[in-house]
């Protein structure tokens, strides 16, 4: 893992929002590495900060939001240091670009398909009009869109949810950036129009090379897609490592949790697994470990003192005092132990549920 | 177990809607039967436009039939009824909404939000009646009396939804319609949602038709599932049949298309893609047939004739693995 080249670099990075007199908390120092070409999954629950994060690679805060620490090394430049529209030019949408939630909105209602996608060709590459249309048609037939020549001069309106995340898609693509955001890009489709455009992102990062960063809630999205796995809360990342780690090997009482609360594990007549409580206010300071107050293993130090990074393996960290050498020894929770074994027992029960 | 001996509470028979729009129809729901048996927990299970809502919405009688029926307890409330049948369906069907934060009104108490069936249908005898009403729905839901003065946007999502549930079951329904109540929710509120709709069944005797898009949440609550396809109930089966022996296209593609979290399957996985068009519709209509006892499959002879031979391949497999 350590001699794959990275592409960007975020340390340290603090956001800090002004609502009101106050000042809210987002992101309390986050650090990461993402290595060229890996998919990259962020998931925790809403307002853990996930999509905060990722804005910060695009300069894409809301205007009461800042960078109050840290630094994000992309291509040789600090992406903090970038302030006004002018230099982000080149990078945002060429270099990273972003696929949000819901394809209507990113989308202009009023304009052909074909004259949003040859815009962004045009602005970034400086070719000819014929010679946009050109490659406009050619990544619409490359994400699905069929009779791409008709479809062209079509409104969004004319285009069914899917197929607009297919443009979204393509516009976000056409410039060949090296990093590609996709901020829950599928949470507002049907299941099984998600499976394909889950796949079509995987064809497209197995073809065209780009780095992918997920941000989901859906933890089997994640299993999906994902080749590392972050896990958010609080505004922290707390646990990160290879798909494997975080699913078969959690460490972090939060993923513990998170895991357990899938209700593919449940059982007919039994509870559910639930996390008490709400998340933490971000106004106030948070003293030791974010999740202690709902954490029903927190230790006495959780309260008090902030957990440092602990390293599982090379590829697997997370911030917990339970992996402290002092720590008592903990397993994690009896629904999660053996979770491949108790999945694929229920996948294939002799039936037709997956073509393996 | 047999379904024969249960007993049912809403029949569903040959229903059908239809929207007409500037001189255009639509038949969002083609010929639907059912039947909900009282205290089991029935879903329906589709994508968005395959007409799931509108069969809920049907049965609370929101949007009217083109045509069929709809049976509660032996008696047709569908089309035209009498008044106190009326006020007595009312009472007794009740609705979850999928969005807590659109269904209550921001403007009004929690006690207000959850008295108001009461108000309306005059279902206490003074006010000491009502505000005890008011608590135990409250408690019964997992909230605290004080919690009446508040307004909902001083609920989390968990809450609000609870809210919800509270304002349905303090009518005392029989029948609750949950129109993908835990699809806005986070992963950790879900559960508990789904851990207070099944308590409430259990004590309270309550039956569900439960409407999603999500099978795997579908799986641990439901007794029986139907699935929906373009407005056609396409097969229903008891919730493990149907996750065991899968027999129309459609079913199957819906059910590899939900993402499973293990990524050692989910990187194994192939996608299996539906394609109504790319069927092979030869022979004569297809209709909903019972292939095994409790499980309906939408097939004409031909197919139904597949589906046997495959039913019966998957059963040898089962047996010889045993």
């Amino acid at each position: 893992m350590s001699e794959r080249k990275i592409v960007l670099s975020a340390k340290d990075i603090e956001v800090k929002f002004r609502v009101r007199d106050n000042y809210l908390t987002a992101i309390r120092n986050v650090s990461i590495d993402l290595y060229d070409g890996e998919t990259f999954a962020i998931v925790g629950e809403s307002g853990s900060g996930k999509s905060v994060f990722t804005k910060t690679f695009t300069g894409m805060l809301e205007t009461n939001g800042q960078i109050s620490n840290g630094s994000i090394m992309f291509d040789g430049k600090d992406l903090t240091q970038l302030k006004t529209d002018k230099d982000w030019e080149g990078i945002r949408g060429k270099k990273i670009s972003t696929i949000f939630q819901d394809p209507m909105t990113s989308l202009n209602p009023i304009r052909t398909i074909g004259s949003q996608i040859t815009e962004v060709i045009t602005k970034h590459q400086g070719v000819s009009a014929s010679e946009a249309k050109a490659q406009a048609i050619e990544i619409m037939t490359r994400v699905g869109i069929q009779n791409a020549e008709h479809r062209f001069d079509e409104y969004p309106f004319q285009y069914s949810g899917g197929m607009r995340q297919r443009i979204v898609i393509a516009i976000a693509l056409s410039c060949h950036p090296e990093i590609l955001i996709c901020d829950e890009p599928t949470t507002a489709l049907d299941v099984t129009i998600q499976a394909q455009i889950l796949e079509l992102i995987k064809d497209l990062q197995k073809e065209l090379k780009f780095t992918a960063v997920y941000i989901t809630h859906d933890l089997g999205v994640v299993a999906s897609v994902a080749d590392r796995v972050g896990v958010m809360y609080g505004g922290q990342i707390v646990e990160y490592g290879t798909v494997e780690d975080i699913f078969y090997d959690p460490k972090h009482p939060y993923t513990w949790a998170l895991l357990s609360s899938l209700p593919q594990l449940g059982e007919k007549g039994k509870d559910l697994y639930y996390i008490t409580g709400t998340p933490p206010s971000l106004y106030n300071k948070i003293i030791g470990d974010a999740f202690a107050p709902r954490n029903e293993h927190a230790l006495k130090i959780d309260f008090v003192e902030e957990p440092p990074f602990f390293k599982v393996s090379d590829t697997h960290y997370a911030k917990t005092w339970l992996l402290d050498p002092r720590a008592p020894k903990l397993e994690k929770p009896e629904v999660i132990n053996n979770l491949h074994e108790k999945i694929k027992k229920m996948t294939s029960k002799g039936g037709a549920f997956y073509v393996e | 177990m047999s379904n024969k001996d249960k007993e049912v509470l809403l029949s569903v028979k040959n229903l059908e809607v239809t929207f007409h729009n500037e001189g255009r129809r639509f038949r969002a729901v083609k010929n639907a039967n059912f039947d909900i048996y009282k205290g089991e927990t029935f879903s329906l299970v589709g994508e968005s436009g395959s007409g799931k809502t509108t069969i809920g919405r049907a049965i609370m009688r929101i949007n009217t039939l083109s045509a069929g029926e709809v049976i509660f307890k032996g008696k047709r409330i569908s089309g035209k009824i009498s008044k106190e049948d009326d006020r007595d369906v009312i009472r007794s069907i009740q609705m979850i909404f999928q969005d807590p934060a659109a269904s209550l009104n921001e403007r009004a108490t929690i006690e207000y939000c959850v008295s108001e069936g009461l108000y309306n249908f005059h279902l206490y005898k003074d006010e000491e009646e009502r505000i005890a009403k008011v608590d135990k729905a409250l408690e019964d839901v997992g909230l605290l009396p004080e919690h009446k003065s508040r307004y909902p946007h001083e609920f989390s999502g968990g809450q609000r939804q609870r809210v919800g549930i509270a304002r349905a079951m303090i009518m005392e329904p029989e029948l609750i319609v949950a129109d993908e109540p835990i699809s806005a929710l986070d992963v950790s509120i879900r559960a508990q949602v789904l851990n207070l709709m099944n308590k409430l069944k259990e004590e309270k005797g309550l039956t569900y038709l439960f409407i999603a898009h999500d099978l795997s949440v579908v799986r641990f609550i439901s007794d029986r599932i139907a699935v929906i396809h373009l407005g056609r109930i396409v097969e229903i089966a008891e919730t493990e049949e149907l996750f065991k022996h899968p027999l129309h296209p459609y079913t199957i593609s819906l059910l590899s298309a939900v993402p499973m979290p293990d990524p050692q399957i989910e990187k194994a996985k192939k996608l299996v893609v539906y394609d109504e068009s790319k069927r092979d519709h030869s022979g004569p209509k297809p209709v909903l047939q019972e292939i095994r006892p409790g499980h309906f499959v939408f097939a004409n002879d031909r197919e139904m004739a597949e589906y046997e031979a495959k039913l019966q391949e998957m059963e040898k497999a089962e047996a010889s693995a045993k």
